[in-house]
């Protein structure tokens, strides 16, 4: 009777998977988690933010715009939290839209890296032979491109666009997460869970979906994290030397520039609130970054 | 008695791997790698088959040739009467279900993603696509409920378990499509001994029931002794001797085989005091560049110079028991 009771309700027994352990030794790292709150933050101001001013993005203050210096500094009482920018907008709106893009093609650049990085670089891994050359020497020559140099050339030739960043971002973000795949992948490919899954037969595509990976997938995620901030650098710097978004979008780099070319009038807080935004997600996205390296990868501390 | 076919016939087969020089020019020729050279055996349905040598001699290799692992250089593999090397990839996959590998390191055959209970539906739904999903569970538990394996495990994770039972798992894996062989690619080296023991009584009753033919691979004579019908002893990718277990015990023909079966230890103190081991002196040759004549003369306490001079072929001693000897 008793053992029946027990055999019942060992039915249910859950088993521990990694991603568990994972998740458990991250939720005790606190500065991890504080990033991850921080970046929660941001996003919902991102998203949200636009609901929280009576200022859109494009309205200009035209009872303000005269005396941007020295009325349209930060205040509750006016409506603009963040002040105005050089023109005359509300620069809580406008920062709200810079988060959005900057955030945006941060997220979207780490996304194309994932997805085509890893299948690109997990199939090259697992086949090997020729074709793995061949598919790494494109890597090789994609790499050798000084993309800086092209991409400003495509932005100077087509017109500053944001789908020509998203174009240039996905040209490059994929290259080293491919790199860093496949060497993960030729190092799971020997474990005898593989070959065993050859000798049944299992097709090659699912051997590299099923087995490959999601073994290589901790690696995939710490480093993608890593890579939205230097996606979102990279876009600022774009956008700081004026090729980047085009007005009446905006994004983190583009609002610096415009901030640091009015610092000589005083108004200070047109830098200094999209500095605040810009620094204070790179470093989240690093100590992000960084906890789950520790959680995913316990060997590697 | 009648006389059967074999199940797996194995004729010259050989793999060669190329090796490349770290660092070396495109156009340097590389150099051959002959793991396996020149193989032949045959192997009876309800059989079981040890293979002993070396680490690096080989054995291996040869399981994941047969299985169409790694390409052979040369040679055939008979399997019911199909030329496995020569099937496409189609015809080769439907082969696979008949023949499943169990693995030595019993945690790193284990996907660590998957639970147990995938694992163990994996060749199953791989090759039976259209089974329902719970008639695929109720098979899982049935097999894992005959290697000794709780079926309420199901739901748990390669690292919960000990290697004894990750094995027992890996037999689990093997067994659910019903195969007529198992190549143990040696399955209890990397557990302890009083394990050692358990798994393979497991594999020994599995095969009485089931009717299986085993290939059963480890490094040392003592291991394969309790479950061989008949032993083949490899050396640096050659056979050197194919017996009757008993017989390759009792009388060995090959002076590679004598030094091994006189490093296996006698449970009577007293005669294992006694009793004179040979010791195989100077290394392993590499295999990258192996001796001219007889593989092992290099190590052999009674080569002469004929040994160096010609490949000595397997031949009869009589009894079945086939030795690679210039002077047997
Ligand atoms: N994929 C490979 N590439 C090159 N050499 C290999 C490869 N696999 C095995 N070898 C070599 O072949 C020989 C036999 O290896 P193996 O079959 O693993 O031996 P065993 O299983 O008897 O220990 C060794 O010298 C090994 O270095
Ligand atoms: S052929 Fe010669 S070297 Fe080889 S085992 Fe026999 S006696 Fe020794
Ligand atoms: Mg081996």
């Amino acid at each position: 009777m008793n053992l029946d009771t027990n055999m019942e309700s060992a039915e249910f027994l859950k088993g521990r998977s990694l991603w568990g352990d994972a998740r458990a030794r991250f939720f005790r790292n606190k500065a991890a988690v504080a990033s991850l709150i921080i970046l929660i933050l941001i996003s919902l101001f991102a998203i949200f933010g636009s609901y929280v001013t009576p200022w859109s993005n494009e309205e200009i203050d035209w009872n303000l715009m005269g005396d941007v210096q020295t009325l349209g500094g930060p205040s509750i009482e006016t409506g603009h939290y963040f002040g105005l920018d050089p023109l005359g907008r509300d620069l809580f709106a406008r920062v709200v839209q810079g988060t959005q893009i900057s955030l945006m093609i941060g997220v979207v650049g780490a996304l194309i890296s994932v997805i085509v990085g890893t299948l690109y670089g997990a199939t090259a891994g697992f086949v090997g032979g020729r074709i793995d050359n061949i598919m790494m020497r494109i890597v090789d020559i994609l790499m050798a491109i000084p993309y800086m140099f092209v991409l400003i050339l495509l932005l100077v030739v087509f017109g500053r666009s944001i789908f020509m960043l998203f174009v240039g971002i996905g040209m490059i973000s994929w290259l080293d997460m491919a790199r860093i795949a496949r060497g993960q992948t030729l190092s799971i490919k020997n474990k005898e869970f593989v070959e065993a899954a050859v000798a049944t037969g299992v097709s090659t595509p699912a051997i590299i979906l099923r087995h490959i990976v999601p073994n290589l997938l901790g690696v995939v995620i710490v480093y993608a994290t890593l890579l939205v901030p230097q996606m979102i650098m990279f876009e600022s710097f774009i956008s700081f030397l004026g090729l980047g978004v085009q007005e009446p979008l905006t994004s983190w780099g583009a609002l610096i520039n415009e901030g640091a070319g009015q610092m000589r009038y005083g108004t200070l807080w047109m830098l200094g609130f999209p500095l605040f935004f810009f620094l204070i997600s790179l470093f989240a996205f690093f100590f992000l970054g960084d906890g789950l390296r520790d959680a995913l990868d316990p060997k590697d501390r | 008695m009648n006389v059967q076919s074999p199940l797996l016939s194995v004729r010259d087969l050989k793999v060669w791997f190329d090796i490349r020089a770290k660092g070396a020019l495109p156009w340097t020729p590389s150099q051959k790698l002959k793991a396996v050279d020149g193989v032949d055996f045959d192997l009876m349905p309800g059989e079981t088959l040890g293979i002993v040598g070396e680490s690096g001699c080989g054995k291996s290799t040869l399981a994941r040739a047969i299985m169409r692992m790694v390409p052979a250089e040369a040679g055939t593999v008979m399997w019911l009467g199909d030329s496995l090397l020569e099937l496409n990839k189609q015809d080769m996959r439907e082969h696979r279900k008949e023949m499943q590998m169990i693995f030595q390191d019993p945690l790193a055959s284990l996907n660590p993603r998957m639970t147990i209970g995938q694992i163990v539906a994996e060749p199953l739904k791989t090759h039976f696509p259209d089974i329902p999903a719970s008639e695929v569970k109720e098979r899982v538990r049935e097999v894992l409920q005959r290697v000794g394996i709780l079926p309420n495990m199901i739901n748990r994770y390669p690292h919960e378990f000990s290697g004894g039972q990750c094995q027992r798992i890996g037999i689990a894996r093997a067994l659910i499509v019903k195969p007529q062989l198992i190549i143990c690619d040696e399955p209890v080296s990397a557990l302890d001994v009083s394990i050692q023991a358990q798994v393979i009584n497991l594999l020994m009753d599995i095969q009485e029931e089931m009717g299986l033919s085993l290939i059963f691979i480890a490094h040392d004579l003592s291991v394969v002794k309790h479950i061989s019908t008949r032993v083949m002893v490899l050396y640096l990718g050659n056979v050197v001797e194919i017996s009757e277990a008993e017989q390759l015990y009792r009388a060995p023909g090959h002076p590679y085989t004598e030094a091994l079966i006189s490093a296996v230890p006698i449970p009577d103190p007293e005669a294992e005091a006694s009793k004179e081991v040979m010791i195989l002196d100077a290394d392993l040759p590499s295999p990258l560049n192996p001796p001219s004549g007889c593989v092992f003369r290099t190590r052999c306490l009674i080569a002469g110079p004929e040994c160096a001079q010609s490949k000595p072929p397997l031949k009869d001693l009589g009894n079945q028991q086939l030795v690679a000897c210039h002077k047997r």
